[in-house]
């Protein structure tokens, strides 16, 4: 195996080690950085944070459920809990994490020294890190003039006229609407930022053909984010003038429609899980190829998926309505619209498993994680086709049915590649490699967790288990997976502790990494772990998809053959 | 120290065309900004187009709306003075640069004045307010957040007229002025088509 | 009619805190020991008893089978290239031959889910129309069903009767058929009709009507409840439908067009306090002054299994505790307590126990 470690250049130690600094000098450098991999890596760890307390969340969640008739959390509390779990996993978890991916990763492989525009980009994430704050902030400051409110208890799509000022009193929604909307504008801001960079700073010889898949999927994304926020933040400046000034957009007893807060709350919706889902698509495109030796199959086709997977889901989001009541033929359209998106979708599972065809497959953990990654997405693509069957849409929709889809989407495949990309970029960004050892129990652990609370939940679905509900009866035949969906929480769990616990201790004392460890072919990989603040000493030039792979196979490159 | 041998600009065989001018950033991120914005109103639009017609009680749109033509002449050549301007910085005429940029924020904040005087008879003369029925709801709150952009934009145009009369903009400023000026554009083209939804369509 | 087993569903005493850990060592156990339950009970969308249902179990076991198909297909392929294409120990280093892709292949992969796209279409497009569009027959029955939070108002507006929480329907057969059509509305937010046994779901909104048919083929006890969260109580909207025989129907019918007797007077002090306590206007009641719509109508309290929409047993101790108390049986419910003393309590529920 050739390396390249002779030809990088090797920084100087006095750049990036803080000699001399004091810790608030170290604070305050990161506070005022407007430098996109100081950034990133604060989204990250933002995102973990409310990583961690979503997941607490849940735990309650589930030993509430884990029996019929349960006393362990009232109702109010319950309500609360659900609506926090999501609302946080969506907008302070999954957008901050893979915006920080982003934020990181993107200017280093396009050659580039920071993003377009450095003091947006840190404007972006204050912006997002307040509008969550703002959203805990309510558990003090919900309580409204009889003494209603507390955390939002609406659920996380706030559906009219639950949200109405009639029947939610306090302030509780208010705190869930400022706080999204305040971080939705941090969105756009740094998606904004990303298109700009994407389009006009890659180095000489990158043209879009020769971008990696992840700054193509990131590209794809942010377009999506700027088309896709907007919706969201409409309706909620709606809500608020309902709740404040006395409109009348939801407000049911009046002449408004219920029905078109979920229509544009879904025309967000429906985009942001595959603005979800797409970085996630872009960790795997960048891994499997480097742990199977194989160059992606099919970058065009690739593209042209995701491009194509963009354009279709802006016309899906009805198939969250199915039980509304729209015509037959509004319904049979949504249901088409749904099951074509599953075919680029489904082409892009093919050429990933293309990749790994015919390579040399080395089972490290970042591969282990896209692995469970094209199987568990794989099963949450089938459950999704199946909801959009209108009919068994009936029967399955608001039950835990879906639930367990939704978990599979996002903890399944988004989270797994998530934590794909941790093990494998966290060697540039600190210098040090994770343990394999530790990696390989987190990844067994908290995927024998996951099936076994993931799995199960499609049953209580079958058997008629609607969701956001804080008990139910014995009796129904839902007891026993209920408990077992509890039982695998606890596994999931002490996954994440063997995860944390990995992270901490490799931070100081993980084996020292170098610029390639994974013996990888794109830009970030050419220049040190960590990357000095310049990112590149001289800007690169490229001829093809894989520059570094033409480096260390000069008689074998990939521009003759692209 | 540098980079390896073929990454570097002057490796042998590096395919002709790699060199292009990238687009300017200011102009992408302006347009991406614009992107966003439209969804948003398209939104609003979509909103009051839902709503026409639905409401039972209180005046409708047909009752008491006229065509607001003057505002719409003064908004829409404010877009060419602003024009007018940004090639007179090009061109280095300080003085007609500034006259034309003085002569958008005129424009502009005449139609914001047009606005209001409308919104104060529609107020006071036939008791239209956002609560009074889903015409009021949708109309104020489409018209409102297309105001709140132009006054967002007579703010920004206002600090360049400050920085203009202090003499510190120069002819190299040219292209920044040029993506203020397509917000403006933009914030011109929402008033076409809510013209058009409200005024024409609506009524 | 409710089977016998129902009452051992119902009749569970009100837990409170202290009786938290041997309900959870009950349940624990009976989990582990497999205890099963009722099977009539559990509403498995796999065990339609009506036409709509069968007809989305048909088309469901259908979906399934084909997306089964895909599953081992495309996990077989997952599988098979990690193990037969995995680095092997001893491995020499060198890269493998680089492919970046075939237009073949390609094709092939998208040309044949786009196949099964639109024979599932069809068959989607088929049963929706079939269920959505389904003709009212002359003999059907017609209901109104009211959301609320968190009770079911329901009324048989050609029958003169309204109730509360159970839905009483004939069984129907393809000789004789007397299928049930639900008017759906809200009167608050938005609610979600779910009777898994008996249908798919459809929405409550409020502004809305919408339609719902059931076609039962078999007597008996079909459970279930609300399925659209509307507010904190959204866990305990249950809903009962029972299905009788034409000659049990009719017997229903006739019971709940009764108009009450005339009043004992044993009873007579409960009915004032009734008619003089804030209950007359929340409530209807016929043949008092009440006549309140924000909850339940009571003319036929007693003819029903559970108060507070199956949030306990209809028995005259936990009617007594409701009317005392609700926030314990449904904690946040709008019922208030209505701080009786003890007399005033026991007169209400003599007098409340004579409604059948």
């Amino acid at each position: 195996m050739k390396t390249v470690s002779a030809a990088i250049p090797r920084t100087p130690a006095a750049e990036s080690a803080p000699v001399g600094k004091t810790w608030l000098e170290i604070v305050h450098s990161w506070v005022i950085t407007v430098d996109h991999k100081k950034l990133g890596l604060m989204y990250i760890l933002y995102g973990l944070l409310f990583f961690v307390v979503a997941g607490l969340e849940a735990t309650l969640m589930r030993l509430q459920l884990a029996f019929p008739n349960n006393t362990f959390l009232s109702p109010q509390v319950f309500n609360q809990l659900f609506t926090l779990h999501g609302t946080t996993m969506v907008f302070l978890v999954g957008m901050p994490i893979l915006f920080g991916f982003a934020n990181y990763l993107v200017p280093l492989m396009i050659g580039a020294r920071d993003l377009a525009f450095p003091r947006l980009n840190a404007f972006g994430f204050w912006l997002s890190a307040f509008g969550g704050f703002l959203l805990y902030f309510s558990l003090i400051g919900g309580m409204g003039m009889t003494g209603a409110g507390s955390a939002p208890d609406v659920g996380w799509f706030a559906y009219s006229p639950l949200t109405a000022k009639a029947f939610s009193r306090g302030h509780s929604t208010d705190y869930w609407i400022l706080g999204i909307l305040v971080g939705g504008f941090g969105s756009i801001a740094t998606a904004a930022n990303l298109v700009t960079t994407i389009l006009c700073m890659r180095c000489r010889g990158m043209t879009l053909g020769r971008m990696p898949l992840l700054v193509w999927l990131n590209l794809v994304m942010c377009g999506m984010v700027l088309m896709v926020i907007s919706p969201l933040t409409a309706a909620q400046i709606m809500l608020l003038l309902d709740r404040f000034l006395g409109a009348h957009f939801f407000d049911t007893q009046a002449g408004g429609s219920a029905v078109l807060w979920q229509h544009f709350f879904w025309i967000f919706g429906h985009p942001e899980v595959y603005v979800l889902i797409l970085p996630g698509f872009a960790f795997a495109s960048e891994i499997i190829p480097v742990f199977s030796r194989k160059a992606i199959f099919g970058y065009p086709v690739m593209v042209g998926a995701t491009v194509a997977i963009a354009f279709v889901s802006f016309g899906v989001w009805a198939h969250h309505m199915f039980t509304v009541g729209m015509t037959a033929v509004g319904n049979t359209f949504f249901a088409i619209s749904t099951m074509l998106v599953g075919v680029p979708t489904g082409i892009k599972i093919f050429n990933w498993i293309g990749t790994m065809w015919g390579g040399k497959i080395r089972l490290a953990t970042p591969m282990l994680f896209c692995i469970a990654f094209l199987f568990q997405f794989l099963i949450a693509g089938l459950t999704g086709i199946m909801l959009a069957v209108v009919p068994f849409d009936w029967q399955l929709s608001d039950s835990y049915f879906v639930v367990a889809h939704f978990h599979f989407v996002l903890v399944g495949a988004l989270l797994f590649t998530i934590f794909a990309a941790i093990y494998y970029w966290f060697p540039k960004a600190t210098g040090r490699r994770l343990s394999e050892t530790l990696g390989k129990w987190h990844f067994w652990v908290f995927l024998i967790g996951f099936h076994m609370t993931f799995d199960t939940m499609h049953l209580p679905g079958l058997l008629g288990m609607p969701r956001r509900i804080y008990t139910y009866e014995a009796g129904r035949g839902w007891d026993l997976w209920n408990l077992i969906c509890t039982v695998g929480v606890a596994f999931q769990g002490v996954g994440v502790l063997i995860f944390v616990f990995n992270l901490l201790r490799s931070l100081f004392k993980g084996a020292p990494a170098g610029p390639d460890p994974w013996d990888a072919w794109t830009l970030e990989w050419a220049t040190t772990s960590p990357p000095p603040e310049y990112n590149f000493a001289e800007p690169p030039v490229v001829r093809s998809r894989r520059p570094l792979w033409d480096l260390k196979h000069p008689t074998d490159p990939d521009w003759k053959y692209e | 120290m540098s980079n390896p041998a073929s990454l570097t600009a002057d490796a042998p065989d590096a395919t002709p065309g790699d060199a292009w001018t990238p687009p300017s950033k200011g102009k992408v991120g302006m347009a991406c900004l614009i992107l966003a914005e439209s969804a948003i109103f398209i939104i609003f639009v979509v909103a009051y187009l839902f709503y026409l017609g639905r409401d039972t009680s209180g005046p409708k749109p047909g009752e008491v709306l006229e065509l607001p033509i003057l505002n719409s002449i003064c908004l829409l050549s404010s877009s060419v003075t602003i024009t007018l301007a940004v090639r007179a910085l090009e061109r280095g005429l300080p003085r007609a640069f500034l006259g034309c940029w003085a002569a958008t924020i005129a424009l502009g904040g005449w139609f914001l004045a047009g606005t209001a005087l409308e919104w104060r008879t529609l107020i006071v003369k036939h008791g239209l307010t956002l609560q009074t029925n889903l015409f009021g709801t949708t109309f104020y709150s489409l018209v409102g957040l297309h105001a709140c952009h132009v006054i967002v934009g007579l703010a920004m145009l206002g600090i360049v007229a400050a920085l203009a009369v202090a003499g510190t903009v120069r002819r190299a400023h040219a292209p920044r002025l040029e993506v203020l000026a397509w917000y403006w554009h933009f914030v011109d083209v929402v008033w076409i088509v809510v013209f058009t939804v409200v005024y024409v369509i609506g009524r | 009619m409710p089977t016998a087993s129902t009452a051992n569903v119902l009749s569970r005493p009100v837990l409170s805190p202290g009786m938290l850990s041997s309900a959870v060592t009950l349940a624990a156990g009976s989990s582990l020991l497999g205890a099963v339950p009722d099977p009539a009970l559990v509403p498995s969308i796999f065990r339609p008893e009506s036409v709509p249902a069968d007809s989305i179990h048909q088309l469901s076991l259908f979906v399934l089978a084909v997306t089964a198909g895909i599953f081992l297909v495309v996990f077989g392929l997952i599988a098979y290239a990690t193990w037969r294409f995995r680095q092997r120990p001893g491995d020499d280093g060198r890269e493998p031959a680089q492919i970046y892709g075939s237009n073949p292949v390609e094709a092939a992969w998208t040309i044949v889910p786009l196949i099964i796209v639109v024979v599932l279409s069809l068959a989607t497009a088929r049963v929706l129309h079939e269920v959505q569009n389904a003709p009212m027959p002359p003999s059907a029955l017609e209901v109104e069903v009211v959301g609320h939070q968190w009770w079911w108002e329901i009324r048989y507006p050609k029958l003169g009767i309204v109730t509360a929480n159970e839905l009483h329907v004939p069984v129907s057969s393809p000789a004789d058929r007397r299928p049930t059509y639900l008017d759906l509305r809200s009167a608050d937010v938005i609610h979600s009709f779910w009777v898994p046994r008996l249908a798919g779901k459809t929405d409550l909104v409020p502004g809305r009507r919408n339609r719902l048919w059931i076609e039962p083929r078999r007597a008996g006890l079909f459970l279930g409840q609300c399925a659209e969260y509307c507010g904190t109580q959204h866990a305990k909207m249950l809903l009962r439908v029972i299905v009788h025989t034409p000659e049990d129907f009719e017997r229903w019918v006739q019971s709940q067009r009764a108009a009450p007797g005339p009043v004992p007077d044993t009873v007579a002090p409960g009915r004032r306090v009734f008619e003089q306590t804030a209950c007359v206007n929340c409530h209807a009641l016929d043949g008092t002054i009440a006549d309140g719509r924000f909850g339940p109508d009571l003319t036929h309290l007693m003819s029903r299994d559970t108060l507070g929409a199956g949030a306990a047993a209809n028995s005259r101790d936990n009617l007594r505790e409701w009317i005392r108390r609700p926030d314990r049986f449904k904690p946040g419910v709008l019922m208030p307590a209505m701080n009786l003393s003890d007399t005033q309590l026991d007169q209400l529920v003599d007098y409340l126990v004579t409604l059948r």
